[in-house]
């Protein structure tokens, strides 16, 4: 049996492999929480009266929206992270 | 969101991998966070979307976050002062 002593977690590959499946399965969740709440968003600011398809107006919206999104995310992110740190240095 | 928790490793009788899997756990509670204060100060901060964000929206949004957190903070605070007192 090969050994493998060395990985990050004093050698137990289960560990290790169990931490890889645990960031994985948090990081597809956040990406379906973060498309599920875009999307929404996106849909209230973009679409007007439903038509039968989506216009190339509402696309670019969409398009645009999504970066916008994105970047307020990031924002938001930051600004939060911030704060907690701030709070904690008053602790 | 994560439904597994640090008892997990506990379980398996690592506390390292218990360590590890709480920090995850927080860090996954945060986003969550992020995810909802984001929502809320979108509807509060942004009108039209276009090509970028202007700085009186980026303000905007940093105020919304503060703004939350320190009502966060009032709310619970006032809360535990009313049940001291005993009543709510």
């Amino acid at each position: 049996m090969d050994d493998f002593s060395g990985g990050p977690i004093g050698g137990k590959v289960d560990s290790g492999m169990i931490m890889e499946q645990v960031k994985l399965q948090i990081a597809v969740a956040n990406a379906q929480e973060l498309l599920q709440r875009m999307t929404d968003k996106c849909f209230r600011k973009c679409v007007g009266k439903p038509g039968s398809s989506l216009d190339n107006s509402e696309q670019k919206c969409i398009a645009m929206c999504m970066d916008r999104y994105m970047d307020a995310w990031n924002t938001v992110s930051r600004t939060y992270n911030s704060r907690l740190q701030r709070e904690r240095a008053q602790m | 969101m994560a439904g597994f928790s640090s008892s997990l490793g506990a379980a398996a009788g690592d506390a390292e991998l218990a360590r590890l899997l709480a920090a995850e756990q927080q860090k996954a509670q945060l986003q969550l966070k992020v995810h909802g204060f984001t929502e809320l100060c979108w509807d509060k901060c942004v009108e039209k979307p276009s090509s970028r964000l202007d700085s009186r929206t980026e303000a905007c949004l940093q105020s919304c976050v503060e703004r939350f957190v320190d009502t966060t903070l009032a709310v619970t605070g006032r809360f535990a002062q009313m049940v001291q007192k005993g009543g709510h």
